[in-house]
């Protein structure tokens, strides 16, 4: 057997031992591990589930071990990937510390800074938030005005964030401070650490109109954060939070949760139903579903390329833009979809019982889907700019 | 976002500094004013046979290289951004399909032929104005050691000139592939006519009208079982080379595009400034790359026989037929006037894209095969 063989052997055998039943049944939102000091695991194999696959690195199997990671190669991610897939694993952990502030980490962390946070994210004791947006900085992030006082060995930071998701129930934040305030926009913010039990943070969930409240409002009253928690230096917090930026693209286009859900073809066969030709008793709908599923299939083949590409050691960079656009896109597309397939049945808001109808509310929520994280106008902007060159 | 494996990747630089420099966009214009019948050049025909590019995807015991579908289609892109217009698809990739599935001496004996860019060989299937393979009405009957032929074939692309053609019809019921000359099924008779079709893409096509045609019992190539499994095999691969060229060609409206909204001025600044143009092209750009990935993977699937080749290779013969009109349409407005007019290329890439849009098989006939596929 050659090398990639016994790993494949190895990772089967691995698997079948320690993947729990439970956690290879379709997840729904409320049964995502998010890890975190305060988080309730809502059975043992999700414990153990999570504990097992953090324990051989493989909740970030990418990372270098010494940073809690697997250290596999792109042919050994891959095969990890495929043999989960094949047993339908749950993800063990979803964190924003695995897919936004690792990579930035990574990449810009100091060594110490790389031993003491990231073995924490990936065993999922810390749960990360992302200070970013404020009600005067959207689209135009790089406005950011909470300010981070010099203050001896600290900073004093003031201010609000605005769509701080899951705020609410994170431990630590990463989060866009001006600390230079006489530098010119993009060179005056640092990206700095911080907890969120610290003196001063206090968070207001947002009520979305799908009714749940996955987005904070973040307050800062002069909390002090220590000058070391800072990453890079003083005023290149900017870098940082592109570079994060990329990657939290690149999770949004490519998220499992984005393109789990119901199947279109199915809820609309099964709410509408046939007509004597064993088609779709809508042609109009039909015709629009077929059109869906070939720009399905088409993003799918994307996905897959990408993913060789990122293996072979590619950063995607400003292409992250171009997936998070297509995927968010079409998820808007699916979900506006899966409502007419369902018809007067998807209408449903609450029900006699106990069961909280999700049609309604993910049509809902994906209309977010192409605003958080960048808006679909302003990827279109990026990719003009950094892959089209075309002018200013 | 595709990597190429090092053999291909090869063959893709030395097809793109070829097509570029002797079979580009100046050539194909030349083809066309020259007005001629056959509307490809020999001489280029067998140049590209001595490129290795006719045996691609033939076995190397029959003079080709076997590089596969995915090699086939690298070389179709780039005839896509250059408007090469040769027997590439007809021959190479269709017949020769065809001849795989059958085998034996049809394989050994044309198969060579065909490598070496010595003979054309067009597949005669269409019989109305929308591709429907599997509802052919050309009948054969059997007629003492041989049979009689009937029917009305369009759509033929390389038909005109072409040494052989493969005709579909039913014989008793069943798909029957017949091959005949064209020259001695309609010489002195009156029961054969290959008359050239003029197409707005001033490519060589052709309508064969057949009536009671004599074939001897070789013409028999393929029948039942074995002849769906040909055709289905060929229709399947050559959708996806053609979507690899029209996605060609849709890159090169696309690339021609931005570079005229990064050098024409209008207010006073250069019209690349403007958000409402930089969305629309940086929207292509998002098409084109998802499009790209989906003709690359079906192409893959095919090398591979992987099971979902068929489903894959439909997928990317509808998105690339809805990606060709959006680059094509895009170009031509956003050039404005200029866009309109015959002395710039992109009206050609326009002509051509809307007949490949048709050509085996436009969007619905297989979004509809899609649809079926999932019980709706």
């Amino acid at each position: 057997m050659s090398e990639v063989e016994i790993f494949r052997s190895e990772v089967k055998t691995w698997l079948a031992d320690h993947c729990p039943p439970e956690m290879r049944m379709p997840i729904t939102d409320d049964e995502i591990c998010w890890g975190g000091r305060d988080f309730v695991f809502i059975n043992n194999a999700q414990h153990s589930w999570l504990n097992d696959m953090a324990a051989k690195g493989w909740t970030v199997p990418a990372w270098p071990k010494a940073y809690g990671g697997g250290g596999l190669n792109g042919d050994e991610q891959k095969i990890l990937a495929e043999e989960l897939g094949h047993i339908n694993a749950r993800s063990p952990l979803q964190s924003f510390g695995i897919s936004m502030l690792g990579p930035a980490l990574l990449k810009y962390g100091s060594e110490q800074q790389k031993l003491l946070y990231l073995p924490q994210i990936a065993r999922g004791e810390i749960r990360w938030c992302q200070g970013y947006s404020e009600p005067d900085a959207g689209s135009d992030l790089a406005s950011v005005k909470t300010k981070g006082v010099d203050d001896g060995d600290d900073f004093i930071v003031s201010g609000q964030k605005v769509w701080t998701s899951y705020a609410d129930q994170a431990d630590w934040i990463f989060c866009l401070v001006r600390t230079e305030p006489d530098a010119p926009k993009h060179r005056g913010i640092s990206f700095l650490l911080f907890d969120m039990k610290s003196k001063g943070v206090s968070t207001k969930p947002i009520k979305l109109i799908s009714g749940s409240s996955p987005f904070c409002e973040t307050f800062f009253d002069e909390v002090r954060v220590p000058k070391t928690n800072i990453i890079g230096g003083r005023g290149e917090g900017w870098t940082i939070a592109k570079y994060l930026l990329t990657h939290e693209r690149e999770m949004i286009g490519s998220s499992d949760l984005l393109f789990g859900g119901d199947d279109v073809c199915g809820t609309a066969r099964d709410a509408v139903g046939l007509n004597d030709d064993g088609q779709l008793d809508d042609a109009i709908l039909r015709a629009e579903i077929g059109n869906f599923i070939v720009d399905e299939m088409a993003f799918d083949a994307h996905m897959d390329m990408t993913k060789g590409y990122m293996r072979a050691g590619n950063q995607l960079g400003a292409r992250s833009a171009e997936l998070k656009y297509l995927g968010t896109e079409l998820n808007k597309t699916r979900q506006s979809l899966l409502m007419a397939s369902g018809g007067a049945n998807a209408l449903t808001w609450e029900d006699a019982g106990n069961i909280v109808p999700q049609a309604p509310r993910a049509w809902l929520r994906s209309k977010g889907n192409s605003i958080e994280g960048g808006t679909s106008e302003i990827m279109l902007s990026i990719l003009s700019k950094a892959i089209l060159k075309m002018p200013s | 976002m595709e990597i190429l494996i090092e053999d291909h990747q090869m063959l893709l630089d030395s097809a793109t500094g070829y097509l570029a420099k002797k079979q580009n966009v100046a050539a194909f214009r030349a083809l066309r004013d020259a007005d001629e019948p056959l509307g490809y050049d020999v001489a280029a025909y067998k140049q590209m046979a001595d490129l290795g590019w006719m045996g691609l995807v033939l076995p190397e015991e029959h003079g080709g290289s076997d590089f596969g579908y995915r090699a086939a289609g690298l070389i179709a892109e780039q005839m896509g951004r250059n408007l090469t217009a040769m027997p590439f698809v007809s021959t190479a990739i269709l017949s020769v399909t065809i001849l795989r599935e059958v085998g034996g001496e049809m394989l050994s004996e044309w198969g060579m032929k065909i490598a070496m860019g010595e003979c054309v060989v067009a597949l005669a299937i269409d019989e109305g104005v929308k591709h429907r393979p599997e509802q052919i009405k050309t009948q054969a009957v059997r007629d003492g050691d041989g049979y009689l032929l009937s029917g009305d074939k369009t759509f033929i692309a390389d038909g005109m000139g072409a040494d052989r053609l493969i005709v579909s019809a039913m014989l008793e019921g069943e798909l029957a592939l017949f091959w005949l000359d064209p020259l001695e099924a309609c010489f002195g008779t009156s029961c054969c006519d290959l008359a050239p079709q003029r197409l707005l893409d001033h490519r060589n096509y052709a309508n064969f009208h057949i009536k009671n045609c004599r074939l001897n019992e070789n013409a028999l190539i393929a029948k039942g079982e074995l002849a769906e499994r040909a055709l289905t095999k060929a229709l399947c691969v050559a959708r996806v080379v053609v979507a690899a060229e029209q996605l060609g060609m849709a890159k090169e409206c696309a690339a021609r595009t931005v570079e005229y909204l990064n050098t024409r001025k209008q207010f006073g600044v250069l019209i690349g400034v403007f958000q409402t143009l930089q969305h629309r092209m940086a929207h292509l750009y998002c098409e084109l790359e998802q499009t790209s990935s989906l003709v690359a993977q079906a192409l893959n699937a095919i090398d591979e026989n992987a099971e979902t080749a068929e489903k894959l290779s439909r997928a990317a013969k509808a998105k690339v037929a809805k990606l060709g009109r959006l680059a094509t349409e895009e170009a031509v407005q956003m050039h404005g006037g200029i866009g309109m007019t015959d002395e710039l290329d992109l009206g050609l890439f326009m002509k051509r894209d809307r007949v490949l849009a048709e050509f085996l098989g436009d969007a619905n006939c297989h979004i509809d095969w899609l649809l079926r596929e999932q019980n709706i």
